[in-house]
């Protein structure tokens, strides 16, 4: 440390940590306290300029945002402010990432700044903590993060409320690095909490639609039922170890708690639930889709790169813990499937764009827990990692396509729906740009070689399988089961994906008028998607299997195998080291025969042959726009179309049946029967008094008077005598 | 700081300042012309505002009672003025003297007839209050905790809404039933010490068999429990909440409330150690925390009164005190204290809130309301932030109190602690469409388009609120510092009763010989 005194560049840094094989990190808390300040500034900005509509509200001119025609500056300075607090965040990322590259490092590094809850017993400390799978984090977090915020500036630019949005944004991240950082599962629970509240508020950013608001109440709630989980993880946890640091419980687990103990489970099993709730799994799945009445940019950010995969990463790091209790793989597995099979389903049935890529976020974080929940915590980061990409520029892409549909319809007059796919139809030429990304991350996510996606998500298939056929493995048959589920799923993924780019981009346009007006967005937005194409070809080769190495799956060896396995060893190795123990080696064949280079190989043709099929298909089918449309016909497509009813099922189940018990203690227990009670006892006690009146003059108030001025004059009267000697 | 005070001899007078302060001031509003009341009362209760923060400093927390000092009141009982400050006491004290000055300044506005007698039970309240928390002295704390019931009972009888004679009375009857019991058992104590003393400590010394701390118990946690309020006796609450005016709404959910789960703190544990260990308590008094918590968070839900809805959420907060305190651990009652403090802070400002939009819009039903964040960004924030605090939100006071609660009981009473954690999502189920259909939504209501924001008056009362709130939620340390030797003190004193509770034989009524440690001083 002491040789980088004065001015140094980053790289200088990064060459004495090399040199040292010491590592600090650099800045760690302003990579937090960035976002936190550019809250404030927007914040601050964002008051301002909702004062100032709010006095024109009152004065009773009409809803237009800018009367002047330009924008003030509360409405330009967030451009500046919101990216570029993100951009400083990343690079200051980025050096601490070289140095950690440079640096030999087993054990997270932990930075204590003060105490937050001290009590008798329990000693909770606002830390934060790098190691390499939060820097992994933290990478996408404010890598991703600065992208979308600079589409924003595109995205948002004639909406009123711009400074707020930012300021939300920004909160968001910040809370998002206290998730990913913090260094126990108390600093944890914070980040989850607060970035639960950013959603909250950002779904319902345009809360003058009933809708809206009630989108992002549904998901605070949701997500309120796993923080239970959550919780009462924490209280076990805190019993079992007299800590809620992740060093000191990971460090005891093994010896601390039984392998496939009761404990365990619960614990791990109560994580999960927190899991499933911010990571929208089934049956807490419910509040994502609806997310999407955010702005699209959230959805990109929150409701698909980053704060969904945040049950992802509580699961992976609490990989030993997992590790230790077999059970809860095996329903974390379980419940990751279903759910991934579940909203692929759902997806190929809806007509709005934003809700197929909500239902396929669904799916592919599901694909994250089959991993996590098969001991494969890398393929489940690694997909974590590439679906950030991807799913970001499909939202992005989607974001650009919505941005023109909703001006050109929104010039001619047209009052359809501008998210509808049935009123979209031929935007290729339209948009070249986007049509080009969008069918890029359309190949990722459908599992076509080389893209990001297929290296991800055929490493986590393939784990399923290899631990399916480990000797020892109380689940075997199970595992095979996921493993099938999760090949369907992959395949409907392809049809469903494909299925968008068709009815959005191919055909005749069915804009109507407005279809004239429909063009490319502007750089400010297409840039970032061109950035995140690059990522979402390339991301996927930081982690090529071994198996692929040798061959030209393997990209011709150019670049190191197993890049980020070997790099997340440090967190995951003792995880992996307890599943050997436990489960035996994985195997090296699948369950119908066949190694890790065949599946490779099928799953990519496959999915590719799907891809082809069903564009070769559905280019065929005419569409027709949405007002001319009767819907899905038949009981499985209504059934698919309408989410699988669970919406209707939990409101008639659970909020119904609460609302209408809620009612019923107010009205009855209490306003019936405790309050009967006591009015009867007064009315019994007026009928004595009644009698008694007959010897007293009735003034309370005189009384009550008296006996406080009596009071008053005995006490002072008893001091001032005390007082003197 | 602390040579400072001493230099003015802080110590010698300070408690005395804020018993007697208020009373002083109550008299210069009364001698004033009317116009001047409300200011004449700010400026009295600001000033001890202010006079009192120097506690902060000088309360050293590692010496148990501090600041003690007595004098003969009435002789032949032994009963004194005997005043004094622990770690405990030291909170709620300056949540008295904090809340007051913004109550008053939140009523500049909403009190429009017979102000000055308004402003001076106002201060006699505090008075009242501060008395309750520094009394060391049984019958002195008695006459305090009645003395709060009489200007309570005006300020809703008077300047209450339409139903205001019936809250008063309800208010009234109901706590004065509870208190009568605690008289009682005051004097069984008395007499039973024979101590022919009401000081603090000589109950401490007092010998009672297991069965005669059951009964006491069960007499003073009636008192304390209708004061909490505790399930089922919380219906007075609502009525007196919604009825009062706001400043009135604001000191008794901030303050008066406050003095029941102190009771419970400062007297029950320490009076009847093995009574608050006894199975059969424990589990009545864990299930009513437990019910108070669920129960009063589903009835808030549908009310349509937003003034009637925050007040059940006092139960359901109350509800939290109850299950840390009855935990019996660190962490429990420092959680308790904790959500005593926060719901102070938080719940006030809901109560401040509802004023403002009392005073705007002349109505208090949610329906009435919608789309208010458009026309009053200002107050929409604080607002939201007011609200999230209230259900506990990571970063805000109202986390860190409940999840010390939650985690203090889980230690020993998992199952009531997994049902209380219930709440946190009840918590959003109350308040997430309150607070929806009030700021959001359409701004449908022609009415609300000339909505106004807040003013500077209104912004200088928030403001130290909502900063009070995010600091307690952030670095609650100094709070929890200094609340934390007197919570154990409390803690050993049960302990020291639970090695001779072990080997109680199973009648009632046994002498606990030996069980209860030394008086502390």
């Amino acid at each position: 440390m002491t040789a980088v005194a004065g001015p140094a560049t980053p790289f200088a840094l990064v060459r004495s940590f090399q040199e040292s094989g010491q590592w600090e990190p650099v800045l760690l808390w302003l990579i937090v306290l960035l976002p936190l300040l550019g809250f404030a500034i927007n914040g601050v900005l964002a008051l301002r300029a909702a004062g100032r509509s709010a006095a024109a509200l009152r004065a009773g001119h009409a809803d237009e945002p800018f009367p002047g025609g330009a924008r003030p500056w509360t409405h330009t300075l967030p451009s500046w402010v919101g990216p570029g607090v993100m951009l400083v965040a990343f690079v200051l990322a980025l050096v601490n990432f070289a140095g950690l590259w440079g640096a030999d490092l087993h054990e997270p590094v932990v930075r204590r700044y003060w105490s937050w809850i001290a009590t008798g017993t329990l000693r909770i400390d606002a830390a934060l903590q790098l190691d390499h799978l939060s820097m992994v984090m933290l990478l996408v977090v404010t890598g991703v993060g600065f992208l979308i915020h600079v589409f924003s500036v595109g995205y948002m630019k004639d909406d009123p409320g711009y400074p707020r949005y930012f300021a939300y944004l920004n909160l968001f991240v910040f809370f998002m690095l206290v998730l990913v950082l913090g260094a126990g599962y108390a600093m944890m629970f914070v980040g989850w909490e607060g970035v639960g509240l950013c959603s909250y508020l950002l779904i319902g950013y345009w809360f003058r639609d009933r809708e809206k608001s009630d989108a992002g109440k549904k998901a605070f709630i949701v997500n309120r039922i796993g923080d239970f989980g959550f919780l009462l993880a924490m209280f076990l946890l805190f019993r079992g170890f007299g800590t809620l640091d992740f060093v000191p419980i990971f460090a005891g687990a093994e010896s601390e708690l039984v392998y496939g103990g009761f404990g365990v489970t619960v614990i791990t099993l109560l994580l999960f639930l927190g899991a499933v709730g911010k990571s929208a799994q089934v049956p807490l799945h419910v509040w994502l889709p609806d997310a999407m009445a955010g702005p699209t940019p959230v959805s990109a950010l929150i409701h698909a790169a980053t704060m969904v995969t945040a049950g992802v990463y509580l699961v992976a790091r609490s990989s030993v813990l997992y590790a230790l209790a077999p059970t809860s793989q095996a329903v974390v597995a379980g419940i990751g499937v279903v759910t991934a099979l579940f909203a692929a389903t759902v997806a190929l049935k809806q007509y709005d764009i934003k809700k197929v890529l909500a239902y396929s976020t669904v799916s592919q974080l599901g694909f994250m827990f089959l991993g996590a929940g098969v001991g494969a915590f890398t393929a489940s980061v690694f997909h974590l990692v590439t679906h950030a990409f991807f799913k970001a520029l499909l939202f992005l892409g989607a974001g650009a396509v919505i941005h023109s549909m909703h001006q050109a319809l929104h010039h001619s007059k047209d009052d359809r729906d501008p998210q509808d796919m049935r009123n979209m139809g031929g935007l290729k030429k339209r948009m070249p740009v986007t049509w080009a990304v969008m069918g890029i991350a359309t190949l990722a996510i459908a599992g076509v070689w080389p893209f990001a996606g297929f290296f991800s998500k055929d490493e986590i298939i393939w784990y399923t399988a290899a631990w399916a056929g480990a000797e020892s493995n109380p689940y075997r048959g199970l595992y095979t089961l996921y493993w099938g589920a999760a090949l369907a799923t992959a395949l409907l993924t392809a049809f469903y994906m494909a299925r968008l780019m068709i009815m959005t981009f191919h055909g005749a346009s069915r804009a109507g008028e407005g279809g004239k007006r429909l063009r490319e967005a502007p750089p400010v937005m297409t840039v970032p998607l061109l950035i995140l194409a690059f990522l979402t070809v390339a991301g996927g080769w930081i982690n090529v299997p071994d198996a692929l190495q040798g061959s030209f799956m393997g990209l011709f060896g150019f670049l190191p195998g197993e890049w980020l396995h070997h790099w997340l060893e440090p967190v995951t190795a003792a995880a992996k080291e307890i599943q050997v123990s436990g489960f035996g080696e994985p195997a090296h064949i699948a369950p119908l025969g066949g190694g890790e280079f065949f599946w490779a190989l099928v799953s990519t043709a496959a999915a590719l042959a799907v891809v082809l099929a069903a564009t070769a298909v559905l280019r065929r089918r005419a569409y027709v726009s949405a007002d001319k449309d009767a819907g899905p016909r038949g009981r499985l497509a209504l059934a698919l179309y309408n989410k699988w009813y669970f919406d209707e099922f939990y409101d008639r189940c659970i909020v119904r049946p609460l609302l209408a018990g809620s009612r019923w203690c107010w009205k009855v227990i209490d306003t019936v029967i405790i309050d009967g009670i006591v009015n009867f006892a007064g009315n019994f006690t007026r009928l004595a008094g009644w009698i008694t009146s007959f010897f007293q003059t009735g003034q309370v108030n005189t009384y009550a008077f008296v006996f406080t001025l009596g009071v008053l004059f005995v006490l002072g009267a008893t001091v001032f005598r005390g007082l003197m000697p | 700081m602390t040579d400072l005070l001493n230099s003015f001899g802080y110590e010698a007078w300070i408690l005395h300042a804020l018993v007697w302060g208020p009373v002083a001031g109550m008299l210069h509003v009364l001698a004033a012309p009317k116009d001047r009341a409300k200011h004449i009362a700010f400026r009295w209760s600001a000033v001890l505002f202010v006079v009192s923060l120097g506690l902060w400093w000088a309360f050293d927390p590692s010496g148990g009672f501090a600041f003690r000092s007595s004098v003969p009141w009435i002789r032949s009982w032994g009963a004194e003025y005997a005043l004094g400050l622990d770690g405990i006491s030291l909170f709620m004290v300056l949540l008295t003297t904090f809340m007051t000055p913004i109550a008053i300044l939140g009523s500049f506005k909403y009190v429009q007839s017979r102000r000055r007698a308004f402003y001076a039970l106002m201060l006699l309240l505090e008075t009242g209050v501060v008395g309750v928390f520094l009394s060391m002295d049984l019958l002195l704390f008695y006459v305090f905790f009645e003395l709060t019931l009489v200007p309570m009972y005006f300020i809703v009888g008077i300047w209450g809404g339409t139903r205001r004679i019936y809250a008063a009375v309800k208010f009234f009857i109901y706590t004065a039933v509870g208190s009568l019991l605690m008289l009682v058992a005051i004097l069984y104590i008395y007499f039973s010490s024979g101590a022919d003393s009401f000081a603090y400590d000589a109950f401490l010394a007092a010998d009672l068999t297991l069965t005669e701390q059951l009964w006491l118990f069960a007499a003073f946690a009636l008192a304390f429990g209708i004061k909490v309020p505790v399930f089922p006796f919380h219906t007075w609450l609502p009525d007196a909440h919604v009825e009062a005016p706001t400043p009135g709404s604001v000191i008794l959910a901030a303050v008066l409330l406050k003095m029941g789960a102190y009771g419970f703190l400062r007297l029950l544990l320490p009076f009847f150690p093995h009574a608050v260990q006894h199975p059969t308590v424990v589990t009545v008094m864990m299930t009513l925390g437990v019910v108070g918590i669920i129960y009063a968070a589903w009835v808030a839900a549908v009310q349509p009164d937003a003034k009637k809805l925050v007040a059940y959420t006092s139960v359901a907060h109350m509800g939290f005190v109850v299950i840390g305190v009855f935990a019996l651990t660190v962490n429990g009652l420092q959680g308790g204290l904790v959500v005593m403090i926060s719901h102070g802070v938080s719940t006030g400002t809901l109560f401040l809130l509802l004023g403002m939009m009392y005073e705007r819009r002349k109505t208090r039903l949610i329906q009435d309301f919608g789309g208010i964040a458009r026309v009053a960004p200002f107050f929409a924030t604080a607002f939201v932030i007011t609200a999230l605090a209230s259900i506990g939100l990571p970063g805000t006071s109202g986390f860190v109190g409940e999840f010390l609660a939650l985690l203090g009981a889980f230690e020993t009473h998992a199952t009531a602690a997994v049902i209380a954690a219930l709440g946190v999502i009840f918590a959003a189920y109350y308040m997430l469409p309150m607070v929806q259909r009030i700021l959001f939504n359409e701004l449908s209501e022609p009415e609300n388009r000339t909505f106004p924001d807040l003013s500077r008056r209104e912004k200088v009362i928030l403001t130290p609120l909502v900063a009070l709130m995010i600091w307690i939620g952030v670095h609650p340390t100094p709070f929890l510092d200094r609340m934390g030797p007197s919570v154990d003190r409390v803690l050993e004193r049960v302990e020291g009763a639970r090695t001779g509770f072990a080997s109680l034989t199973p009648e009632l009524g046994v002498r606990l010989e030996g069980s209860i440690p030394e008086s502390e001083d």
